[in-house]
């Protein structure tokens, strides 16, 4: 097994979730804003749930946040920790907590996106201590 | 049009297997129709409507009303909300019985994930084509990891201790030990709780539900056919059902769907938290009982953990007796879907047929609570309230 198939994670790549994992793929974390009423979304979907409307685009999040929460999956081996994070730009969203001591990790601990290889040249963001 | 008093529970049967290697999915659905049929004192032939979830083989209601031979079924629903399928079952009924489409409702639940797993049967995967499975699945997330996120965070919020949570294991485990089918049937301690492995911070494994086959059954009827039959009928005062998301993009953890469906069903059966005797409370984790609590308004937000310390759960001390069947963290939590199991000791309760060491006393009025899904985040959450004759 080569590292390439190694790191593999199978992503869903669809005609809505495309250009999400291609923004992950330049290093870009992307969220979703709605052209009508301004607001964003996470996940990012075509109509917007807050308006609606259909005039939605990506835009590119700073990834700065903070941990809202967290868990360690003691019995994955090894251990990994999963967290939702609230952006900055005031969505959150599901991922993973990468490069941490993990018993260190705690709620309200500020972090910054990184990207971890997903295979095929795609790229998944996680976050990391700031 | 309400639902209060216009609809019974009249059959109820709990399938005693808790590994069904020898028996069938749509095999087990019919064992436990036949089981509330006969507790009822009614024939299949009576049925007019079937309701079922997403744990019925194929097409649900029609491949099991063609397996059990269901001739007169004139209403079906196979709303599909998780674990608390089964409660948003109930309320339907009612609206539909109360509504004159129906006058005998048969609901089923049956699941075997141990034979399953023994038998190399993939588990079912969630379906890829959730839109929220792209952006969430890539991150490992299990029931486990994201139940123990609301559990970090409300002790993050409101200073819950693993010790308050280990509590509610340790009640259902004192209910537990008079029920001859529980899967597990020794009595725990705080101690025992918070010291067996950690298998998501900071859920241990004793704050996790049984994994179990089986099922159970009900049957509910209009009623004029109630009072046909010899059966203690349990009437159906009130119901609600709410579904909790994370509304674009604002997670809060700290508080369930039952934060609505909790005053939908007080409001219709015109009762309130302190005249409830009994509550069955989902319990797929201790944490969903202490939230669900809490939003129920049994407490105040926050103070759950308090709530549940000292054996105020356990039947004949506390002020709020739980689970007495010993619930799914220790009796029963059959295909993964616990709202099931949750009616069924309700309606023993009301009837005063739970087991003599935990029959609450005067059960006039009990109340019975599902979670689906994931707690706090993508769920749905189902209240139904339950009363004698006279309530």
């Amino acid at each position: 097994m080569n590292a390439d198939q190694k790191n593999k994670i199978n992503l869903v790549v669809n005609s809505e979730t495309k250009p999400y994992w291609e923004g992950a793929a330049k290093r870009q974390l992307l969220i979703r804003a709605c052209n009508a009423c301004g607001k964003v979304h996470h996940y990012p979907r075509t109509i917007c749930p807050h308006c609606f409307s259909d005039d939605t685009a990506f835009v590119e999040a700073s990834g700065n946040g903070v941990i809202y929460s967290y868990s360690v999956t003691r019995q994955a081996k090894p251990p990994y920790v999963i967290a939702y994070v609230e952006l900055d730009e005031g969505v959150a969203m599901l991922t993973n907590i990468i490069g941490c001591e993990i018993d260190k990790i705690r709620i309200g601990q500020k972090v910054r996106v990184e990207f971890s290889e997903a295979g095929d040249g795609y790229a998944l963001p996680v976050f990391t201590s700031a | 049009m309400g639902i209060n008093g216009k609809s019974y529970i009249v059959g109820i049967y709990e399938h005693p297997c808790r590994a069904a290697l020898d028996k069938t999915l749509p095999q087990l659905h019919a064992e436990i129709a036949k089981g509330a049929l006969a507790d009822a004192g009614l024939s299949k032939d009576d049925v007019d409507a079937y309701f079922c979830a997403g744990d019925a083989p194929g097409l649900g209601p029609i491949n099991m009303i063609e397996y059990m031979g269901l001739n007169n079924v004139r209403h079906m629903d196979s709303t599909e909300t998780g674990g608390s399928s089964y409660i948003v079952h109930v309320n339907h009924a009612a609206q539909a019985i109360a509504a004159g489409h129906c006058n005998v409702a048969l609901i089923t639940l049956a699941g075997r994930p141990v034979a399953d797993a023994k038998e190399g049967k993939p588990v079912r995967y969630y379906n890829q084509q959730a839109p929220d499975f792209p952006f969430e699945m890539p991150y490992g997330p299990n029931v486990t990891n994201m139940y123990a996120m609301c559990a970090m965070r409300h002790m993050y919020e409101y200073g819950t201790t693993s010790e308050q949570l280990a509590w509610i294991k340790v009640a259902a485990s004192h209910h537990a030990q008079h029920n001859e089918h529980a899967r597990l049937r020794d009595v725990v301690t705080v101690e025992d709780v918070v010291n067996s492995p950690m298998i998501a911070d900071p859920l241990h494994r004793l704050d996790c539900c049984v994994i179990t086959d089986g099922g159970g059954g009900i049957v509910m009827v209009s009623p004029e056919v109630a009072k046909s039959l010899k059966r203690t009928r349990v009437k159906v005062l009130g119901a609600g059902e709410a579904p909790k998301h994370l509304a674009a993009g604002q997670v809060d953890l700290t508080y369930s769907g039952a934060r609505w469906s909790g005053p939908k069903a007080f409001a219709e059966a015109g009762v309130t938290p302190a005249e409830i005797k009994y509550a069955s409370v989902y319990d797929s984790f201790t944490i969903t009982v202490l939230e669900t609590l809490e939003d129920l308004g049994f407490c105040k937000k926050g103070e759950g953990g308090k709530f549940v310390s000292d054996g105020n759960l356990i039947s004949g001390v506390g002020k709020l007796p739980f689970n007495t069947d010993g619930g799914g963290l220790c009796n029963n939590h059959p295909g993964n879907r616990g709202g099931m199991t949750k009616v069924l000791e309700a309606v023993r309760q009301v009837r005063g047929e739970a087991h003599p060491k935990v029959q609450v006393r005067n059960c006039d009025i009990a109340l019975a609570h599902g979670t689906g899904g994931l707690l706090g985040s993508r769920m749905g959450s189902a209240t139904v309230i339950l009363g004698n004759e006279d309530a």
